[in-house]
């Protein structure tokens, strides 16, 4: 297979990919914020208590996280007929995709929320803030960076999942991999797909992270600060080590072995003993 | 209790007769897997207007649930309480959901925490205008208002800062600013400076004692630092097992014999140094403190007076404490100087041997 013919398919496929992950995350979303807030709210002790609700909608989204998602998506296809008319293309596989994102995001908010200090709950109810309000005002905004995080990792979760979809016509990068590259032999074609998942993949992890380390910087949990600090304190320790480390294998690349392990050995930072010192005293030894 | 003393009222002018926060026969129990733990038991509280008010106790003695039944975060399990005229525990109807005029009620009243409780994604200008959204005031408004508050708590450089960038008593100030943005009549304050160093604790005690002052502001706060209540309180009560042991005012509880309340504020020690001597704890409050009735009493009676420990303190700008002072002789022997401290307005507790010789004396000083 040429390039030229290779061109038009993964593109046809990035597409598809991304058609399909962008609704069914926006779906995802939209479904299962709420549903992982009711999980916390209605919790014992929560401020909607109710046992009951809580129990049920626990067992739902098990049930739905325990499915394969490959059973999901044929289990479903009545369900994707009544609201896509049909049970084949890219709007059919979304439905399955967000059905079955909407339980494990809904999980992942679940445990974000609940990291919220129940001070600031209280703090609101002490002003005379109703349910909505702390929802709105304390629950949403203050696990921000952790819901950003929980959309990076569903994102990417979708991904995986929308490989499955080719099995109902949904093309999509998975797909061509599975049908050009294993099924007729196009080695080359299925690694570029590999390295394009594994391209976009990254970018979004790193676009999410990004995001949500800005919020988290920004505003910060009370222990964020610190901790940040520590991290940048440390950082020249570390510039440090690194260059006593580059010193030695400088000295490692000199012909003359025993000379240049002693170099590596006093050239690291005496109070530093971090592993670069020895490891470089060792690649002297092997020169 | 004793009346409140004239000249305490004159200096602490923001005071009032009137009743803000009053409970009567509060009851807390908690139920957790069928055992049952009375955290309050049958408290009756009495805060009047203007006054700052220091409830005082060991953890575990039930202040962090009283507080909490004062806006009624937590449900009283029986008993009433009525803020600023109004009965709060009939406006709480039933089920734990708060309703509109609890809300509303709550919004009247301002409340300041121990880890302070600021939301960190907002800037302290957003902090502080977060009452006023769910009060529903304009945008202009919020703004206004917010700049007013943080101006009065000396914060208005750091409006767009966050939270994490504060230290912990500008992070309390920015509490307080926000506990004020709904113009409360009363502020709680739960343990408000427990997670402060001394020196903050200080300049938030300062803070609070002067928006009593100016604003009228009566403040119900919880502690387990006698500081705390020696600083600022005009009122105290001690706390134990649920129950308010003693109550009154700083004065009160001074001139109350055997008051531990007092006891704890004003601590002093020390033993008889012989057999033959007469230990007496003074206790100064009111006009005596001012005058020299300690060598006066030397001069008169041409006895020599040892001081065993001492406890002075400014409390609302007047010296306050307690002395204790060793005569030489028995008791039978020190009945005429005693009678004079009596007669200079001191408090007079004999300590030891003597005290137990004579304990209907010491009922008399009642």
């Amino acid at each position: 297979m040429t390039w030229s013919e290779m061109w038009p398919l993964l593109e046809q496929a990035c597409w598809d990919t991304l058609y399909m992950v962008g609704w069914s995350t926006v779906i995802a979303v939209v479904g299962g914020l709420p549903l992982g807030i009711l999980l916390v709210l209605t919790d014992r002790g929560g401020l909607l208590q109710n046992t009951v609700l809580n129990k049920v909608i626990g067992q739902v989204v098990n049930i739905a996280r325990s499915m394969p998602f490959i059973i999901l998506m044929v289990a479903l296809m009545g369900f994707t007929r009544s609201i896509t008319g049909t049970t084949i293309g890219r709007e059919a596989a979304i439905v399955p995709l967000a059905i079955g994102a909407i339980p494990f995001f809904a999980r992942l908010v679940e445990t974000a929320v609940r990291e919220v200090d129940g001070g600031l709950v209280e703090a609101v109810q002490s002003m005379g803030g109703n349910t909505w309000t702390i929802v709105r005002r304390v629950l949403v905004p203050e696990s921000l960076p952790s819901l950003i995080s929980s959309t990076t990792t569903t994102i990417v979760a979708l991904i995986g999942y929308s490989a499955m979809a080719g099995t109902v016509g949904a093309g999509g990068l998975g797909d061509i991999a599975i049908r050009y590259g294993y099924q007729r032999f196009e080695t080359e074609l299925m690694w570029i797909t590999v390295g394009i998942l594994a391209v976009v993949i990254s970018l979004i992890q790193f676009a999410g992270d990004y995001a949500a380390r800005g919020l988290h910087r920004r505003g910060g949990r009370s222990g964020a600060a610190p901790r940040l600090r520590l991290l940048k304190s440390r950082a020249p320790a570390n510039s440090g080590s690194r260059t006593s480390g580059g010193t030695g294998s400088a000295a490692a690349a000199d012909p003359d072995g025993t000379g240049s392990a002693d170099t590596g050995a006093t050239g690291a930072d005496p109070v530093d003993t971090s592993a670069e010192a020895p490891s470089a005293a060792g690649a002297g030894k092997v020169a | 209790m004793h009346p409140c003393p004239a000249h305490t009222r004159a200096l602490h002018s923001t005071v009032t007769e009137t009743p803000v926060i009053t409970t009567t026969g509060l009851t807390k129990v908690y139920r957790s897997r069928g055992r049952e733990i009375t955290a309050l038991d049958g408290v009756d509280l009495h805060v009047r207007e203007g006054e700052v008010y220091g409830v005082i106790g060991q953890s575990g003695a039930g202040k962090s649930s009283l507080i909490r039944c004062v806006n009624l975060l937590e449900r009283p399990t029986a008993g009433t309480v009525t803020v600023a005229g109004q009965d709060l525990t009939a406006l709480a109807g039933r089920g734990p959901r708060a309703g509109k005029e609890l809300r509303r009620a709550r919004s009247r009243i301002g409340m300041v925490f121990q880890h302070f409780n600021l939301l960190s994604s907002r800037t302290v200008q957003d902090n502080v205008e977060l009452p006023l959204e769910i009060l529903g005031k304009s945008g202009g408004e919020r703004s206004r208002k917010a700049l007013e508050l943080l101006d009065l708590v000396g914060l208005t450089d750091k409006a767009k800062a966050y939270p994490a960038q504060l230290s912990g008593g500008q992070k309390q100030r920015v509490g307080i600013a926000r506990a004020l943005a709904g113009d409360p009549k009363v502020l709680l304050s739960d343990e408000a400076t427990s997670a402060l160093d001394p020196e903050t604790t200080r300049s938030i005690l300062q803070l609070l004692r002067d928006l009593n002052r100016r604003l009228g502001l009566t403040v119900l706060l919880i502690t387990h630092e006698m500081d705390v209540v020696k600083t600022v309180c005009d009122s105290a009560a001690l706390m134990e097992n649920g129950r308010i042991v003693e109550s009154g005012t700083v004065g009160e509880l001074l001139a109350t014999p055997g008051s531990e309340l007092a006891a704890a504020l004003f601590p002093v020690s020390g033993d008889a140094t012989a057999v033959d001597r007469t230990v007496i704890d003074v206790t100064f409050h009111g006009d005596a403190a001012t005058r020299p009735v300690i060598s006066q009493l030397s001069r008169t009676y041409n006895i020599d007076i040892s001081i065993l420990g001492a406890a002075m303190d400014t409390v609302g700008g007047r010296q306050v404490g307690r002395m204790r002072i060793e005569l030489p002789g028995g008791y039978e022997d020190n009945v005429v100087p005693v009678g004079f401290l009596r007669e200079q307005g001191l408090q007079i507790e004999l300590v030891g041997a003597a005290a137990e010789a004579s304990a209907p004396v010491k009922e008399g000083a009642k």
